[in-house]
This record gives C-alpha cells, structure tokens and sequence, in this order.
C-alpha cells in the first residue's frame, strides 16, 4: 500500500484527521491517567528514605520528559515549516507551544514542592532547574514572537527559526545531571534496566503515556482551532460552518 | 558649448566573502564613529549600573569581592542587549537592508561584517573597560585578568546570539520587550560560564575549563548562527 504523504498537509484534511485522534487521545489519557494515579497512590510502596512525599515522582517525572520531548517534536515541525514551507507544520508547532510550556511550568512548580521536603528548599540554582526554566522563556518567546506580526506566516516563520536555535537547550538539560554533580540526582529508569521498584516504575510509566496521550490530545484540540481561524476565507471553512449553522 | 559627459565607466563589483564583510564592518564601524554618543552610551550605561550595585547591597569589601564578577557579567549582558536596536533595526527602517540584500557580495558576509562592526563598539570596550570596574569591586589582580579574558571570549557570543533575535523580532509588535524574551534566555549559558571563570580564578581554581567553554561556543556561534541570521534577515524583507 502506498501512503500519500501530502494528504494530510492540506489544513482541511488534516482538520478532520485532527477533530477524529482528539477524543480518542483524551479518553485514552483519562484512563491511563487513573490507572496510573491508583498504581501510584495505592499499588506502589512507601520509599524507604522518602516516605510518601516521593510519590509526587509520577507527576514530576512525566511532565519534565513531555516538557522536553514537546520542545523536540515542536522545533522538528518547525523544520518541516521552514524547509517545506508547509502551513499544517507550522500550525502544529504553534498548537504545541502552550501545552509545552504548560508541562514545564507543572514540571518546576512539582519539583519545588519535591524539593522542600526532601532538599529543605523549594529551589536552588542547580543546573537542571535553570536550564528547565531557560526552556519555559524559550516557549514563552516562541509564542511571544509568533504571535508579534500582523502577518500570520511571518510569525510562524520567526517563531520558527527561533525554536531551532533554541534546541541547542534540549541537551544540556537532558544532560545536566551528569556533566554537573548537583543537587538533582541522576535518572533512575534508562533502557538498560532501573533502580525502582517494579510498580514505581509502572506507575510512573502510565502516567507518562497518559501525558503523551493528553498532549496530543490537547494540540489536536488547538490546531483545529487555529486551522478554522487561518482558513475562515476558505470554501470548505464556508461550508463547514454554513453546514452547523 | 557644452562640455561632453564622460560616460561612467561601469565596473562590475565581483561578490566575495572578504569584499562583503570588510562593506559592512567598515560601514557599521563608521556609523558607531559618527555618532559617538550612542556608543558612549552603552558604556556609560555599563560603568552606571555597576556602580549602582555597591550603593544598593553594601559596600563590605568581602561582600563586593565575592559579587564582582556576577555583577560585572550581568551588567555586560544588558549593555551588549541595550544596543541591539542599531545592529538591523535603523537599516530595516529606512530601507538600507534591503539594498544591501541586493548586493553581489553573499549575505553572511556582510552579515557578518555588521555582527562584528557592533562587537567592537559594544563588547571591546566593555572588556577593556571590565578591570577598572573589577578595581572598584576590589577583586585582585589575576581574578581581573580572568575577568576580562572571559568578557572578551563571551562577548562575541553575546553580539552573534544577539543578531540572530534582534534579525528575528524586525518589524515585531512589541519591541524591546520582546527582544528581552528572545535574547536574554539564550545568553544564560554564556553569563554562567563567563561569571563562572572569575570565579573560580577567585577561589583559587584554575579557569581555564571555564575558558574552554566559552571558546567552544564561540567557535559553534561563528560557525552557525551568521547563517542563521541570514534566514532571519530573508524572513523580515520577504
């Protein structure tokens, strides 16, 4: 069978596509989500050296990776805007932005109240937390400058250019914690094996795809609704609305 | 009787990498000559608001030794943002980058040329500058030359990364706040190794991994971000 690619680069095929995966996305998040709260709340056990406060791990955790992994997916649509010079590309970086830098902020503000129980401050200049704060301004200036000209396609180009500089970001926080030994510990889970307990590990890894599966859900969301405001001059925009209306 | 005209020889001007930066470096240097009051106004801007900080936290030797070089750094950082403005935005404004987009020398060239014409009006004589300040803060004699050898590694970096937002946010709602956004994150990496050199040459450390660093990132910023840039500059005047 052969895939056409390009079908799905027109906004009005991808509007449907988007309008179908996104109810999906949000139930399976919903599911996932509760699975991975009641394996975290009840299955797994009290840490020996924490106690129960660790247990914030399966928020943290998940919300740092999707933080990161957004910002990656995001500056590869942006590519794809900038080289191809595709619209649906650059309406999907833009859908991504808030839910990114929504998961760094539910990143920072979880590890703060991680760390005053078990580092005795809410913050400290370590080299993960500043090179994660440095990505929520780098979001912030992504949706800042594409939002900044009269010009819709000009702000998705800058916007763009700007996320791919900023990737530059992307490894050193990813390797923060081994080039500089501070205060945040390293990873405990690599595909190598982990040093968890097995329904720790469980836990956390539902909650991750319940955040992958609600990030996709969200932006689905948010293109559709940029994807309408862009093309509201179009015929099929016409239609679509004349037909609810 | 009238005397007839000479027809003007017409030359054609063969595009080079070297023919373009030297344009643009000359150009740009001149223009910052010219008007000596802006440039003398980063600086003034600079040595102000490092001598705001021992009014404000106290002037305990100690205290100001140990802040020093953060302070100088941050103070470098700001002034080298506070000039951005005249790197592309007057150019953009009246309509000069447009013809020098028309140009046969190629765009990083004169790019180029304009990035490094504004490092030596703001970032050269902010080094220079940096060990006089340094004696105010009261830092001692080999803690000043790290300091500077670190501003002058840094502050390339800082006009190149600089460009590249300032090229970015052309014709921008917003402005200068916008650019703060854009900019200042992405200098965090340079201030941290910068202020970090000094301070390991205070505490009796050895800087020069700081040093390695900054060197490291200037050579990528070099390398890379003219051509960034240049897309930056393509995307305002499309």
């Amino acid at each position: 069978m052969k895939i056409n690619w390009y079908y799905f680069a027109s906004p009005a095929t991808f509007f449907r596509l988007a309008g179908w995966v996104a109810p999906w996305m949000f139930a399976a998040a919903a599911i996932l989500a509760a699975a991975g709260l009641y394996v975290g709340f009840v299955v797994a056990p009290t840490d020996a050296q924490q106690g129960e406060v660790y247990r914030v791990i399966f928020i943290h955790v998940p919300a740092a990776w999707m933080s990161m992994f957004i910002y990656f997916v995001m500056s590869c649509y942006c590519a794809l805007s900038l080289t191809f010079n595709t619209r649906v590309g650059a309406m999907m970086a833009r859908a991504l932005a808030p839910t990114g830098a929504m998961f760094t902020f539910v990143a920072l503000w979880t590890g703060a109240f991680w760390g005053r129980p078990t580092w005795g401050t809410y913050w400290a200049w370590d080299a993960r937390m500043t090179s994660e704060l440095v990505l929520l301004f780098l979001y912030f200036g992504f949706i800042a400058l594409g939002n900044a000209f009269e010009d819709p396609r000009r702000g998705d180009r800058a916007s763009a250019l700007l996320a791919l500089i900023g990737i530059v970001n992307l490894p050193i926080i990813y390797f923060s914690v081994k080039w500089w030994n501070t205060l945040h510990q390293g990873s405990s889970v690599s595909f190598r094996g982990t040093s968890m307990h097995v329904a720790m590990l469980w836990g956390m890894l539902l909650m991750a795809f319940a955040c992958w599966a609600y990030a996709i859900g969200a932006s689905m969301t948010r293109v559709r609704a940029i994807i309408i405001e862009r093309e509201r001059r179009t015929n099929w925009v016409r239609a679509l609305v004349g037909a609810r209306a | 009787m009238s005397a007839a005209v000479e027809p003007v020889p017409v030359t054609a001007v063969r595009g080079s990498f070297g023919g373009g930066f030297a344009w643009s470096f000359g150009r740009d240097l001149t223009l910052a000559l010219r008007h000596p009051g802006e440039t003398m106004l980063v600086v003034a801007f600079f040595v102000l608001v490092a001598s705001l900080f021992p009014l404000g936290v106290g002037a305990e030797p100690q205290l100001l030794q140990r802040i020093g070089p953060g302070v100088i750094w941050v103070c470098a950082l700001l002034a080298a943002f506070l000039s951005l403005p005249t790197l592309f935005a007057t150019d953009y404004a009246d309509g000069s980058l447009e013809q020098m987009q028309l140009s046969p020398h190629p765009m990083a060239a004169w790019v180029s040329g304009k990035i490094a014409a504004h490092w030596v009006a703001s970032g050269l004589p902010l080094t220079v500058l940096s060990p006089l300040l340094g004696l105010q803060y009261g830092l001692q004699a080999d803690t000043l030359g790290a300091l500077a050898l670190a501003l002058l590694l840094g502050t390339p970096t800082l006009s190149l990364l600089g460009a590249a937002c300032t090229a970015l946010a052309l014709g921008a709602r917003g402005g200068g706040m916008l650019l703060a956004l854009l900019a200042l994150p992405l200098f965090v990496p340079v201030l941290i190794f910068g202020a970090g050199a000094a301070e390991a040459q205070a505490a009796g450390l050895t800087a020069a991994p700081h040093f390695s660093i900054l060197g490291a990132a200037l050579i990528l910023a070099v390398m890379g971000l003219p051509f960034a840039v240049c897309t930056a500059v393509r995307i305002a005047l499309d």
